[in-house]
């Protein structure tokens, strides 16, 4: 019986412990966010009660069998004397079904409570889930410190902040399962959710409902840092592109600009105005392109522009035919958007 | 393995009516289905209506007349049809002949006037969700309307057939008579949810 | 064959000459016309259980093939494409074309025979169903070999499925396939009500009526109110996409989430649908195997009555992420977790009368043991999932995934493969090997934790459900490939049972009447039984007729040969009423199902399909009811 019920507490420790090896930076064990930790003491003490409670039930069952081994055929008819004993047990045991069942839901009911709420004065940024990728709005008090980006949301430590979510074509599901619980982008409806990150660091969050063809490539980075370290980068992301610095570069913002890319995409600063890609203004900055699928560099930018059917199959960017040397300095142009 | 008979059933008869028959179980079973399938509809009316900022969206009220004739129409029939079930029970089959002819016209009658309701909606399927959800709440009536007239219809054609004076025949023109009522009950709550909800 | 007069009795007859007598009248034709026409329930049964095995085998192969994607991060083998309509084919086949047909099927065996009937009231509503099933089935996989099938999940969430995104007509075969699988569980529900309620052998009261029969009867239920949802819904997206209604289109007044609120309160009782006629099997396989009757009938029947009812109050936790009020969240995390209260009595009620029994470790209870071990498991991560903020980190992750393969695979497939090897002898007249299935259950109990225990893991290392593939920088590598491995286990042990199963047939130990020494009024019967099930009626004065009197059927005499005649009795008291009329073979429900499939495969393509496709569905209906000059119609 013992032996059963250690197997049991052992059972219920094991997701953690093999989960303490993994360093998940799309992990709800790794809990950074405030909605993640308290999440994640719920998670816990589920677990732990629900693991004692299967223990107990094998153990019955298990003496059950073994009693039965021993018992010689059926006597005429169950006993009523016994039958009533039993059925003090059965009642006894569904009493405490219902007991642990009023706790968890008392205990869900405060957590969803004690879950943080960001209110209007904080920061707020627009999240717009679209096939496949995230666009980004920082809204500001006033239009000018309105600014664009993609797939990569800063936020300041130990600060709530607000997002705001649509979904522009079908469901998509926001979830930084390091930060929060997850929630949905969903046409025609406004969502929101609070993100507090406790300690800095880059967490990954991935598109939790189907969405189409490339569901399984629509991530995106949240990057928590000091407050200094965030204003700064907030700055510099109201700024508009860098102009190029040397004549690669130059070349490489001739091809975007009369390329098909600037149909697409916007580059403030520019004559690019698209809106259907993601806003590319600093795009040198962030650490991935195409929703979390490559590291950002000269070389990923180039594969990227010159293949990106092959890398992302069905997403909506074609692929514009270009020659090797527009490439490279459209690509070194792209990187060069810092 | 051994029997042993401790029953004689020789004495049963053997065909039953209302409760005693498979059939009008089956009928109810059928009802209990299309009865949710229509409280299911007008909850989806209801839970447009709720999301909805003006409610008819973009068009004018339903007009009451073609509606209100078929809702008179529906409730006259019951009588008839009350008669008919009356007759069918006691097997007098020359007015259960004339209780068919009457409630086959009688099911014509309203599927005729049904046809001038869609236009009085005012509104097309493809407008907007309210358009949409009208048209499917009385296209789903009218499908319980022209299913009965056709099974009326078959029914009184049997009854002047060699065929048509069997008891069984009888519990059938029951059966028939008690969908009949489900069918002008369940227009109730759809005739005022069409018409009248949006006059509130 | 004997010469049937009329209004012979088979109080007349010698055992002999009677049961010559009605194999005459109860007899299906050979042949072609004899397939089609065939009204037998367990004729019927037989076909809808070969058939939905069938699709669990190509469910099967669904997913291997996705763990051999899974495998490996960035892995080709299958193209996103191919994926979405991979996962989406296995969801929708092991739901509609496996698990529902499967159980209903058991059911349209078993009532029958359990109630001491000769057959299933409506049988060509019966036959008529079954090629429904079979047509709604082909249509799903043909699609699929025409790389045309449904890519947009088992759930088809709009806007994805709705006219502006979902291209092609894939939405619209899924639609429509539901519609087929839909109207053929409905009109078995229907039989099943109706035989359950006025078919049952004279004295089976209420209180009396074998367990497995209730979890039928109320699984009836939870269709007849569930299904209309589902068909709702999936016709107003074919509207939607067809004739341009706006039920699911925000800009025009619609809403995205009322997609999810009517699949929903169909698609969580659906779960009760596969359930709730395994929890009836459990309580069968353990009553004969624990020797003893189960413990707690009452506190039994009222625990399926109430897990029936709340079934219809939580649906809405499947929509936790969506946004929701607050409020009504709190309100489905009370209701979603008192549902395992229900299922927690019947839980102890099955130790208790383990524990009071004297168990025989046969095949059939090993699999109630895998059963018991695992859902449990389910149960559990189910009250974990009722909890909001739980549910918002494992929402659409793996641990869903895992949870619902405990619920359906542990709660469902075990007792479901317990019943084969039980019943197996009373449908095929020859017993499954003792061996091989002790054999398949230890590969399928091992190969299925193996294989998805550690998907509880996965969902809270952040993997989400429905990805095609993930990066090589997400820690999923190593148990992905663990997982993949293991199902090659599972298979194995599926693999046994279905080498058991197909060679039983041929070369299996003929079985007695009751080889398992089991209580109920199946096993009074020969085995295979008779077209007829029972030459003369039984009647019933306990809740175990054949352990009450060991040896002894109590029958009643008086009905006639010459007809195919049944007891119709009271609905509560099951005293007779009637000596009913069977209906005879019939090929109008075959050509009615072929008409109603050209009706409902044209709607596909044009809305006028539902005009002259409806014509010859009329014909055949009115052929099906036209009075044929037999016995049955006399009064």
């Amino acid at each position: 019986m013992r032996t059963r019920a250690t197997r049991g507490v052992l059972l219920a420790l094991l997701p953690s412990s093999v989960l303490a090896g993994c360093t998940g930076w799309q992990s709800a064990f790794d809990a950074q966010g405030a909605s993640a930790i308290s999440i994640k003491q719920l998670m816990v003490l589920m677990v732990v009660i629900c693991s004692v409670v299967w223990a107990l039930v094998i153990a019955v069952l298990i003496r059950a069998l073994w009693r039965g081994r021993e018992q010689v055929e059926r006597s005429i008819g169950p006993d009523p004397v016994i039958e009533r004993r039993t059925a003090r047990v059965v009642v006894a045991a569904v009493t405490a079904t219902v007991i642990v069942l009023a706790v968890f839901t008392v205990v869900s009911f405060f957590t969803t409570r004690a879950l943080t709420l960001a209110g209007h004065d904080d920061l707020t940024i627009k999240v717009r889930g679209q096939q496949w990728w995230w666009g980004l709005e920082y809204l500001g008090p006033t239009p000018d410190e309105r600014f664009e980006t993609a797939n990569e949301i800063h936020i300041p430590v130990g600060r709530n902040v607000r997002l705001q979510l649509e979904g522009i074509d079908v469901i998509h599901s926001l979830w930084v399962p390091g930060l929060a619980g997850k929630q949905d982008l969903i046409p025609g409806r406004r969502n929101e959710l609070t993100l507090r990150a406790e300690r800095p660091g880059a967490y990954r969050g991935q598109c939790s409902e189907f969405c189409g063809l490339q569901h399984a490539h629509m991530a995106l980075l949240v990057i928590a840092e000091q407050q200094e370290t965030f204003d700064q980068w907030m700055r510099s992301q109201r700024e508009r592109a860098t102009d190029p610095s040397d004549a690669e570069i130059a070349a490489g913002q001739q091809v975007f600009l009369s390329r098909p890319c600037a149909a697409c995409h916007a580059i403030r600063g520019t004559s690019a105005t698209g809106t259907n890609g993601p806003d590319l203004t600093h795009v040198g900055g962030r650490r991935y392109i195409a929703a979390g699928l490559l590291e950002t560099t000269r070389g990923s930018l180039a594969a990227w522009i010159s293949d990106p059917q092959t890398l992302k199959p069905g997403n909506n960017m074609p692929m514009v035919a270009l020659s090797a040397d527009e490439l490279r300095s459209v690509s070194a142009y792209l990187a060069s958007l810092k | 393995m051994k029997t042993r008979v401790v029953a004689d059933f020789s004495g049963l008869p053997i065909h039953g009516f209302r409760s005693a028959s498979v059939t009008w179980w089956g009928t109810l079973a059928f009802m209990l289905i299309e009865a949710t399938g229509f409280a299911l509809v007008i909850a989806v009316y209801l839970y447009l209506m709720n999301l909805a900022a003006i409610w008819p969206i973009d068009a004018p009220k339903p007009n009451l007349l073609p509606g209100t004739l078929v809702t008179v129409i529906l409730l006259v029939s019951a009588i008839p049809n009350y008669l008919t079930s009356r007759w069918a029970e006691r097997e007098d089959f020359r007015r259960i002949r004339i209780g068919m002819v009457l409630m086959s016209v009688l099911g014509t009658v309203p599927l005729a006037v049904r046809a001038f309701e869609f236009p009085a909606l005012n509104v097309n399927w493809d407008s907007n969700a309210y358009g949409s959800v009208v048209w499917a709440l009385l296209g789903l009536h009218t499908a319980h309307l022209i299913t009965d007239l056709v099974d009326t219809l078959v029914l009184a054609a049997l009854m002047f057939t060699r065929k048509g004076d069997n008891v069984r025949r009888f519990g059938d023109v029951q059966d028939n008579a008690m969908y009949w009522n489900f069918v002008v009950v369940t227009w109730l709550p759809i005739y005022g949810c069409i018409y009248w909800i949006p006059r509130l | 064959m004997s010469e049937v007069k009329p209004d012979t009795r088979d109080s007349e007859l010698a055992p002999p000459a009677l049961a010559a007598a009605l194999a005459e009248t109860w007899r299906t034709p050979v042949g072609l016309w004899g397939v089609l026409a065939a009204v037998d329930h367990k004729i019927i049964a037989r076909r809808y259980i070969v058939t939905a095995f069938a699709f669990l085998a190509l469910g099967g192969v669904l997913a291997l093939l996705m763990r051999l994607q899974l495998a490996q991060p960035e892995a080709r083998v299958l193209s996103p494409d191919r994926y979405n309509q991979i996962f989406t084919m296995h969801g929708t086949n092991m739901m509609f074309l496996f698990a529902v047909p499967v159980m209903e099927a058991m059911g349209v065996y078993l009532v029958p025979l359990m109630v001491g009937t000769r057959n299933i009231a409506f049988p060509r509503l019966n036959a008529f169903s079954y090629w429904i099933f079979l047509a709604g089935g082909a249509l799903l996989w043909i699609a699929f070999v025409l790389d045309m099938a449904p890519d947009v999940g088992w759930f088809a969430y709009v806007p994805l499925s709705g006219p502006q995104y979902g291209a092609g007509k894939r939405a619209d075969i899924w639609a429509q396939m539901i519609t087929f699988t839909e109207i053929a569980a409905l009109a078995v529900a229907v039989e099943i009500v109706v035989t359950v309620l006025k078919q049952r052998a004279p004295g089976m009261s209420l209180d009396r009526i074998p367990l497995f029969v209730w979890s039928m009867l109320v699984t009836s239920f939870v269709v007849i109110m569930a299904m209309p949802a589902i068909v709702f819904a999936s016709t107003s997206l074919i509207l939607d996409r067809l004739v341009g209604t706006h039920f699911f289109n925000p800009a025009e007044g619609g809403d995205v989430l009322l997609w999810q609120h009517l699949f929903w309160f169909f698609g969580h009782p659906e779960v009760y649908i596969i359930f709730l006629p395994a929890v009836g099997m459990v309580s069968a396989i353990i009553e004969t195997f624990a020797r003893r009757p189960v413990f707690g009938y009452l506190a039994m029947v009222m625990a399926l009555i109430a897990t029936s009812i709340l079934a219809f109050g939580l649906w809405v936790h499947h929509m936790f992420v969506t946004g929701l009020p607050r409020l009504g969240q709190s309100f489905f995390t009370a209701s979603s977790m008192s549902i395992a209260i229900p299922a927690g009595v019947q839980v102890f009620c099955w130790l208790a009368t383990l524990w009071d029994g004297a168990p025989v470790f046969r095949t059939p209870l090993l699999f109630v043991i895998g059963f018991i071990v695992t859902f449990v498991i389910g149960g559990l991560t189910g009250v974990m999932v009722a909890s909001v903020p739980f549910d918002t980190q494992v929402h659409d992750t793996y641990f869903v995934v895992a949870h619902f393969h405990y619920v359906l695979i542990g709660g469902a497939v075990f007792p479901l493969l317990g019943g084969i090897y039980y019943w197996f002898p009373k449908i095929t007249g020859r017993m499954m090997s003792e061996t091989l299935g002790k054999c398949s259950f230890w590969l399928i109990f091992v190969g299925f934790n193996l294989t998805f225990f550690p998907m509880h893991i996965l969902g809270l290392a952040g993997m989400p459900r429905r990805i095609y593939t993930y990066q090589p920088d997400m820690p999923w590598y190593g148990l992905n490939m663990f997982v993949s491995i293991s199902s090659l286990v599972l298979v194995a042990g599926f693999l046994v049972f279905f080498i058991d199963a197909i060679r039983s047939t041929r070369v299996g130990v003929s079985a007695a009447e009751n080889p398992w020494d089991a209580p109920t009024l199946e096993w009074a019967t020969a085995s295979p039984p008779p077209s007829y099930n029972f030459a003369e009626i039984p009647v019933v004065n306990g809740l175990s007729p054949l352990w009450d009197q060991p040896g002894c059927l109590m029958v009643a005499s008086g009905l006639r040969t010459d007809r195919r005649e049944l007891i119709v009795s009271t609905v509560a008291a099951a005293k007779p009423q009637v000596r009913e009329a069977s209906p005879r073979d019939s090929i109008w429900p075959f050509w009615a199902a072929v008409a109603t499939t050209v009706m409902l495969i044209g709607s596909i393509f044009t809305p006028w399909a539902v005009v002259w496709g409806s014509v010859p569905v009329a014909i055949a209906l009115i052929g099906w009811f036209w009075p044929k000059a037999t016995p049955e119609d006399e009064s």
